[in-house]
């Protein structure tokens, strides 16, 4: 075979295009992080100065008085967080398990199915479903009602990142415990979710993060709550829906805090991919092929 | 094939509860339309080591899967004949699949620890069984990787991670590992095709000190490996048992002319 060859011209027209193509994508990777960078920059400068000791530790101020804090916000998102990652947690590992370990049963199929159809589903849907079932009855928002709509948003995000990892187990794995006389739930268990930990663990925090911020479910749920409560059964506050009202109020003052507790919120993701991040990198630290 | 093998001296069929006796009768496998094995009848000899060789694609590996029951995992398989292990018939419907691949272990052609610690690698089997004491765990975990040769390498790292060794040791933590089960059979498949010539000739002393206390099967590609390795050896092709002898005996004078061919490399 002989190899024919380029002329010069038509080497250099290749190249430049080359050029002119990295540059282009290059481009676009910088435009896909600018929103975010934009973002930050921006919380920073309106957000940062309102964040102190107090921001954390007080409760809001009657509007006409400055200062205060979001304590009672900042603890709200966490109970909110907390009842959703307990109902959504448990059956998203337990889904995803299912799925992956059986693939081809019609029930997986479904089940699969719909949880992409969940995953689109807009939040406010959600909202209105908790609403429904959970405000409706009882006659008054609660936190309950919140976290089970957050909840129910985390299952199909929990339950397809965990099928995607365990997936990721090899076979060699799970035929190993087999010839060793592991029965298969047992296989399913100790070795492929167990290998499977730190990936599911990930996709947990960010699924958390993810759930964090949204506010649409908790509009008629959770509602919000300008005084302290920690009851479940009772209106409580929450960083989303803090902004939302602080940052539609006429007041400058409000309008600070609805910026610092953005920050904080922004804040509270980031740290959570971190952590995610963190769990990732020593994953593949540990287990080679 | 020949007569002249000591373990033929009761009829064929008969059950013998002979530990690691393994012996297929009649044993037929599909693999949904599929057929990959056909009327395989085959004893294997307690305490010896029998290589499985032919072409790929000839059923050796599925009848290696066969004796412990892995192909049982795969969708749409079915079988007719029958298997006895130790005289027990491994395919009757009472039979505790747990329990069989306790007794008959099996080793993989890519070595596949566990992403744990050396000691719980070898910990897994005992640890099915109950819970045994730690002194029992630790002098059984020992006695495994002494049984091959491992120990001296890693009694100082037991605590780190198994990933953290050669692959020839992996895969000689992977023997250990079913050895701790205290099995009567041991399946190889193609346990050194990915090993280096020194990995392999450990193996294959390891292999050569074992076969005093449980019978080996192993699948090899490797016709040399098969001529140092074992006492018997059996040609497969196309799904069926072309031939089945003492290994010098296959080597030296094939009584089929296609395991000549084989052998002498004229197909495969």
């Amino acid at each position: 075979m002989t190899v024919r060859a380029v002329s010069p011209r038509s080497l250099r027209r290749r190249r430049a295009l080359n050029l002119v193509m990295s540059g282009l994508m290059g481009l676009a990777a910088v435009l896909a992080t600018l929103p975010l960078i934009l973002l930050l920059g921006h919380l920073l400068r309106e957000g940062a100065s309102s964040i102190d000791l107090a921001f954390f530790t007080r409760m809001p101020k009657p509007v006409g008085e400055s200062g205060g804090g979001m304590a009672n916000a900042i603890v709200g998102t966490l109970i909110l967080v907390g009842i959703a990652g307990a109902i959504g947690l448990p059956v998203g590992i337990g889904a995803g398990l299912y799925l992956a370990e059986q693939r081809r049963a019609r029930l997986a199929t479904g089940v699969r199915f719909l949880s992409d159809v969940l995953n689109g589903l807009p939040s406010i849907v959600m909202g209105i479903f908790a609403w429904h079932f959970l405000v409706r009855p009882v006659g008054h928002f609660s936190a309950l009602a919140g976290g089970v709509a957050l909840g129910a948003m985390m299952i199909p995000l929990v339950t397809r990142a965990t099928e995607e990892m365990v997936l990721t187990v090899p076979t060699s794995l799970r035929e190993a415990a087999l010839a060793l006389g592991y029965p298969r739930w047992r296989t399913s268990v100790s070795i492929v979710l167990r290998t499977a930990l730190p990936g599911i663990v990930t996709a947990a925090l960010v699924a958390v993060a993810r759930i964090a911020g949204e506010t649409a479910p908790l509009l008629f749920t959770a509602f919000g709550n300008h005084y302290w409560s920690v009851a479940l059964d009772q209106p409580i506050a929450s960083l989303p829906h803090q902004i939302y009202t602080y940052a539609k109020s006429p007041y400058d003052d409000w309008h600070r805090l609805a910026w610092a507790a953005a920050l904080v919120l922004i804040g509270l993701v980031l740290a959570i991919s971190l952590v995610a991040r963190f769990v990732t990198r020593s994953r593949h630290g540990g287990v080679g092929d | 094939m020949t007569a002249t093998r000591p373990d033929r001296a009761t009829p064929t069929g008969e059950a013998r509860e002979v530990p690691g006796l393994v012996e297929s009768r009649g044993f037929n496998f599909w693999y949904g339309p599929k057929q990959a094995l056909k009327e395989i009848s085959l004893t294997i000899r307690p305490r010896s080591v029998t290589a499985l060789i032919g072409p790929s694609g000839c059923g050796k590996s599925t009848f290696l899967r066969s004796l412990n029951r892995l192909n049982d995992i795969i969708p749409e398989t079915r079988h007719t004949g029958s298997i006895r292990v130790g005289g027990e018939d491994i395919y009757a419907p009472r039979v505790d699949v747990v329990n069989l691949r306790q007794r008959v272990g099996m080793v993989f052609q890519r070595w596949n620890p566990f992403p744990r610690s050396i000691f719980d690698n070898v910990a897994y089997g005992p640890r099915l069984n109950g819970r045994p004491s730690r002194a029992d765990l630790d002098a059984i975990v020992e006695s495994a990787l002494r049984r091959t040769a491992l120990w001296d390498e890693v009694k100082d790292r037991l605590r780190q991670s198994a990933l953290s060794l050669s692959g020839g040791q992996q895969q000689r933590l992977c023997i250990a590992r079913a050895l701790a089960n205290r099995p009567e059979v041991l399946l190889l498949d193609e346990p050194c095709s990915a090993l280096d010539p020194i990995a392999t000739q450990k193996i294959e002393e390891l292999l050569f000190q074992l076969k005093s206390e449980l019978t080996i099967v192993i699948v090899t590609h490797n016709l040399q490996q098969a001529a140092r390795v074992s006492d018997e050896t059996a040609f497969f092709f196309l799904g069926e048992v072309i031939e089945h002898d003492v290994t010098a005996r296959i080597f030296t004078s094939p009584k089929v002319g296609r395991t000549e061919d084989y052998i002498t490399g004229r197909f495969g």
